[in-house]
């Protein structure tokens, strides 16, 4: 269950997500909505848009989820007592992973041992940076001392592992302070189970979008990808998706749950769900989303149903993202040496990425094909499309519905 | 029928701007061949690209009545390209009147069909328009006219065609000065077509003068150059809207309609006579049309490559004079190489098949027709670069040459020359016409004026230099083809034939100009350029380190798979050169550039 908190104190100036400054009077009635969403799809009702535009109900399992993750916006916004009465609402396993993503400056002692006694076993603390020149030019606050404090807190309340989010190629960054930061954040006591290093992303509409001046380049972030992957595996972080680290065993769940193409359900304004090859996506304003709650509306907007060549395909484009690789079967590669440097095998049959191939992924992803080779061993999928690969065109006859309101 | 000596056929010479359609426009008021209330501006001209480009294309005949006369208004097409159409339009009349901007002076187009006119003794009638401009300086430039072309200045009639002004003493002086067409209605028919154009519901209709001899409705003719047979479905005369007449004797100017079905079956200097009693000789002076400048043309989108040819055949049926054959490039896919009269003419066609038959179009760099002479012995015409045998084959290339008049004011006379000598022009005359007006002649290869020549000459000389040419044969000089390869395979559409003097500058560019295009790859791409198999110049767009997605933004897994995608279909239309993939537009964008 994914639960989605558009809320922030202010937005970074790279900041595509959907998330409010000058919403917080809502976050009391929109934890109210939250906790009554989740009954509604605890109780087994998903409401979601069908491709010819009526609304009706899905069922899903019922029962608590495998992993909850808690994002933003800032969940670390929302009042203590709000965030505590959101997470007991959810019905949980004891194995159940509950990941909170914080902001370093907003969390104390007070909160870490809130978010501890409301179940989180996971923080993801949205670092960024140890630099304060690239901080700045990222249009955040915080400083780095915040971090250490945070990360103090965050094991006095006896929080299992956290995780920390870093942004490379931002303006003023260079080699030697981005190693720095690595290296400030591998020596943070405790020092990390996980860690997400995302490239600086130029999206439209942004306030970054308006300033290429601060705009990355390509290449130098190429080369910040390596350092940090040379780092973190000699740390004993192993990289597992493109943009994630891990010590072995703390893998985040929740998003290896997304790129397995897992079943996952969307509590909150914008978030997004799946459910058993229907993707859907809740309505993007707290205040609509808060409205159609209580009146009873479904607050989805948006779905659409994939056919299965599509689905199989998008299946292979998540799983060559991560360490477990694409049968060989569905990355024809041929004999192009440039090609084959991009990936290895690994011992069971699969085709994983290289380091070079991680930097360079949307164009192997562009060579999958859903249908295994000729050459390959038959299957069930290989007679429906025998020897011809998904093209987009499969995605196209997918059905996709748009709801305006709700 | 009229009796011919009541007749006075007449084209006005006339630079752009200089107030043709005006006159045009007040002569029919005039003569009320047209009433007030329908008087559309410049009525003649009716092609709505010709009316925004305020020039005429093509020409558009009428008859007034001026007194006890019958005048024939013949128009002219209004650009250097089409001088065939104009020396035949000048054929069928006995005079013209040279319409000259007062506040400007003759312009080098202008004095180019002056003289044409005076070729065919026509009778010249000056005039200075433009009277009523603050500017006009009429004294001046009735000094320069009897300078450049001999006309007494006191002779030179002044008028406004805007006021009307002098416009009634120039009707009367038109048919005071101008001779009457003479001709025997009696004898075999010899009628001149002086223009063609195509109508979309009764097929070709011919603009027709009667030299000799009476054209019949009903009758059967024959056409001398095409030598077909047809069934006069009907003549008649415009006035300026079209009146049905039973015949058309000698000086009379009208239209034929006579069922057939191209302009081509009946091109601009064919002679009509009778099927029954033909004429022994048909008229001289007629040429087929040869195109001078080409290009391929290639459909953005390679499905409508069937619409383009549908619409390259169409817009033959109303423009015999242009050519086109299929091409294959690897670069642009399928397309058709095009032969124009000359760049307007190029343009026009061009837009004309955007916007009539709504097709989106890539066109390479304009190329002229050249002469190989190969070591063999044999010859062959090469009309695109990169079918240019390769250099050990080749004795030597001729290309063609124009003789180019350029009138400018004399204070540019220095850039003017500068612009010529860049060109490889060589200077042949240079006169005053008046102390401040000077006339230049220069023979320059056609490819140096192919190329931005007329808006260079324009922009050096603020607008004020004016521009004619006319086809001076062939001449060999130091060619050399420069082939762009891209991972060592050649991009057809970026080979050029240039002077060797030219070449390593040309390499140059053309690759520098494509490191900025070529997205990167996934390995290094060199780019070369080359004569024969020597390389001279080379640039290397650098492998690309990353290109992926950083992050899936809460589970929306939708926005990267569209992503991805969008990537693959980006793909799919690339088109491959050397293993290299290459999005159509950078082929546009650098064939834009090179214009």
């Amino acid at each position: 269950m994914y639960i989605h908190i558009p809320f922030c104190a202010r937005r970074c100036d790279y900041c595509a997500f959907s998330t409010w400054t000058d919403r917080h009077f809502l976050r009391s009635a929109y934890v109210d909505a939250c906790i009554a969403h989740v009954r509604l799809v605890q109780s087994g009702v998903v409401e979601v848009v069908c491709p010819n535009g009526d609304t009706t109900s899905t069922t899903c399992q019922p029962g608590p989820p495998a992993t909850l993750y808690v994002g933003g916006g800032t969940p670390s916004q929302l009042e203590p007592a709000d965030l505590s009465r959101l997470l007991e609402a959810v019905e949980r396993q004891p194995a159940t992973e509950v990941t909170i993503e914080a902001n370093p400056d907003d969390v104390t002692e007070t909160w870490a041992g809130t978010a501890r006694r409301a179940g989180a076993t996971r923080i993801s603390l949205g670092v960024q940076s140890l630099d304060p020149v690239v901080l700045g030019g990222l249009g955040r606050a915080h400083g780095a001392t915040a971090v250490a404090s945070a990360v103090a807190a965050i094991a006095r309340a006896g929080i299992a592992s956290y995780s920390v989010d870093l942004i490379y190629g931002g303006a003023g960054e260079t080699a030697e302070s981005w190693r720095a930061t690595l290296q400030g954040v591998l020596d943070l006591d405790p020092p990390p189970q996980h860690v997400s290093a995302y490239a600086l992303t130029v999206e439209a509409g942004t306030p970054l979008s308006r300033h290429p001046s601060r705009h990355p380049d390509e290449d130098e972030q190429a080369s910040r990808y390596e350092i940090a992957d040379t780092i973190f595996e000699a740390a004993g972080l192993r990289w597992y998706e493109i943009s994630n680290w891990a010590k072995p065993g703390f893998e985040c769940r929740h998003n290896m749950n997304y790129w397995a193409q897992g079943d996952y359900l969307a509590i909150g304004a914008a978030a997004h769900g799946h459910l058993a090859g229907t993707r859907f996506r809740n309505t993007t304003l707290p205040e609509r989303y808060v409205e159609a709650i209580a009146s009873g509306r479904s607050p989805v907007v948006w779905s659409e149903t994939l056919a299965p060549a599509a689905r199989e395909l998008e299946a292979l484009e998540l799983a060559l993202r991560t360490r477990a690789g694409v049968p060989r079967a569905n990355l024809p590669i041929g004999d192009d040496p440039v090609l084959a440097r991009l990936v290895q095998a690994d011992g069971g049959g699969n085709l994983v990425l290289s380091r070079r191939g991680r930097l360079l992924a949307n164009e192997v992803a562009c060579r999958l094909s859903a249908s295994p080779m000729p050459s390959s061993e038959p299957s069930p999928r290989a007679a429906r499309r025998p020897g011809r690969p998904a093209s987009p065109g499969e995605s196209a006859r997918s059905a996709e519905t748009q709801r305006e309101t709700v | 029928m009229i009796q011919a000596g009541r007749i006075r056929n007449f084209s006005i010479i006339s630079h752009v701007d200089h107030g043709k359609s005006t006159l045009s426009d007040r002569i029919l008021e005039l003569t009320h061949a047209v009433d007030a209330r329908e008087m559309r501006e410049q009525f003649l001209d009716s092609m709505e690209l010709e009316r925004e480009r305020g020039i005429t294309i093509k020409a558009q005949n009428v008859r007034v009545h001026w007194r006890d006369h019958v005048l024939h208004l013949i128009d002219t097409p209004g650009h250097v390209d089409f001088g065939y159409e104009v020396s035949r339009s000048l054929a069928a009349c006995e005079g013209v009147v040279l319409l000259v901007d007062a506040s400007q002076g003759i312009e080098a187009q202008t004095l180019a069909n002056c003289y044409l006119a005076l070729e065919h003794d026509l009778e010249i009638v000056a005039a200075l328009n433009k009277i009523d401009l603050p500017a006009a300086d009429p004294d001046r430039y009735a000094g320069e006219i009897e300078q450049v072309l001999g006309l007494p200045a006191e002779g030179i009639l002044r008028i406004s065609a805007k006021t009307g002004e002098g416009v009634v003493e120039l009707l009367d002086e038109i048919v005071s000065r101008i001779p009457a067409p003479r001709g025997d209605a009696a004898a075999p028919l010899r009628a001149l077509v002086f223009d063609s154009y195509y109508d979309q519901y009764r097929g070709v209709v011919n603009a027709v003068r009667v030299v000799e001899g009476t054209l019949r409705s009903r009758s059967r003719v024959r056409l001398f150059q095409a030598g077909s047979t047809h069934e006069v479905e009907e003549i008649g005369i415009r006035s300026p809207r079209n009146e049905p007449v039973d015949e058309l004797g000698p000086g009379e100017v009208g239209y034929l309609i006579a069922g057939i079905k191209a302009v081509g079956e009946a091109r601009v200097g064919e002679t009509v006579t009778e099927a029954a009693r033909p004429a022994t000789e048909p008229l001289e002076g007629y040429q087929d049309p040869k195109p001078m400048v080409f290009c391929g043309l290639y459909p953005l989108d390679g499905d409508e490559l069937p619409d383009l040819r549908d619409a390259l055949e169409k817009l033959q049926l109303s423009d015999a004079s242009i050519t086109f054959e299929p091409e294959t490039s690897a670069a642009l896919g399928v397309g058709f190489r095009c032969g124009y009269l000359g760049l307007l003419h190029m343009d026009i066609a061009r837009e004309r098949l955007e916007r009539e038959f709504g097709l989106s179009l890539i066109a390479t760099a304009p190329s002229v027709e050249y002469v190989a002479h190969l070591t063999n012995g044999s010859s062959q015409r090469v009309d695109n670069p990169s079918a240019m045998p390769a250099p050990q084959q080749l004795e030597s290339i001729e290309e063609p040459i124009l003789a180019l008049t350029i009138i400018t004011p004399s204070e540019y006379t220095g850039t003017v020359m500068d612009l010529c000598q860049a060109r490889r022009g060589v200077l042949g005359k240079m006169q005053y016409l008046s102390p401040e007006r000077l006339e230049l002649i220069y023979t320059v290869p056609l490819a140096e004026v192919v190329v931005d020549f007329f808006d260079q000459l324009k922009s050096r000389t603020k607008g004020y230099a004016s521009l004619d040419y006319e086809p001076a044969g062939y001449q060999p000089d130091d060619l050399v083809k420069v082939d762009v390869l891209l991972n060592g395979a050649p991009v057809d559409a970026f080979s050029s034939i240039v002077h060797k003097s030219r070449s390593l500058d040309y390499g140059r560019k053309m690759t520098a100009k494509l490191r900025e295009l070529i997205p990167r790859q996934l390995f290094d791409v060199p780019i070369q350029a080359a004569i024969g198999g020597r390389i001279i110049a080379r640039e290397t767009v650098k492998a690309k380190r990353k290109d992926v997605l950083a992050k899936c933004y809460g589970g929306d897994i939708t926005r990267k798979r569209k992503l991805l995608d969008k990537q693959r279909e980006g793909k799919r239309r690339m088109k491959s050169i050397g293993r290299v993939e290459i999005p159509q537009e950078a082929f546009i964008s650098a064939l834009r550039l090179e214009e």
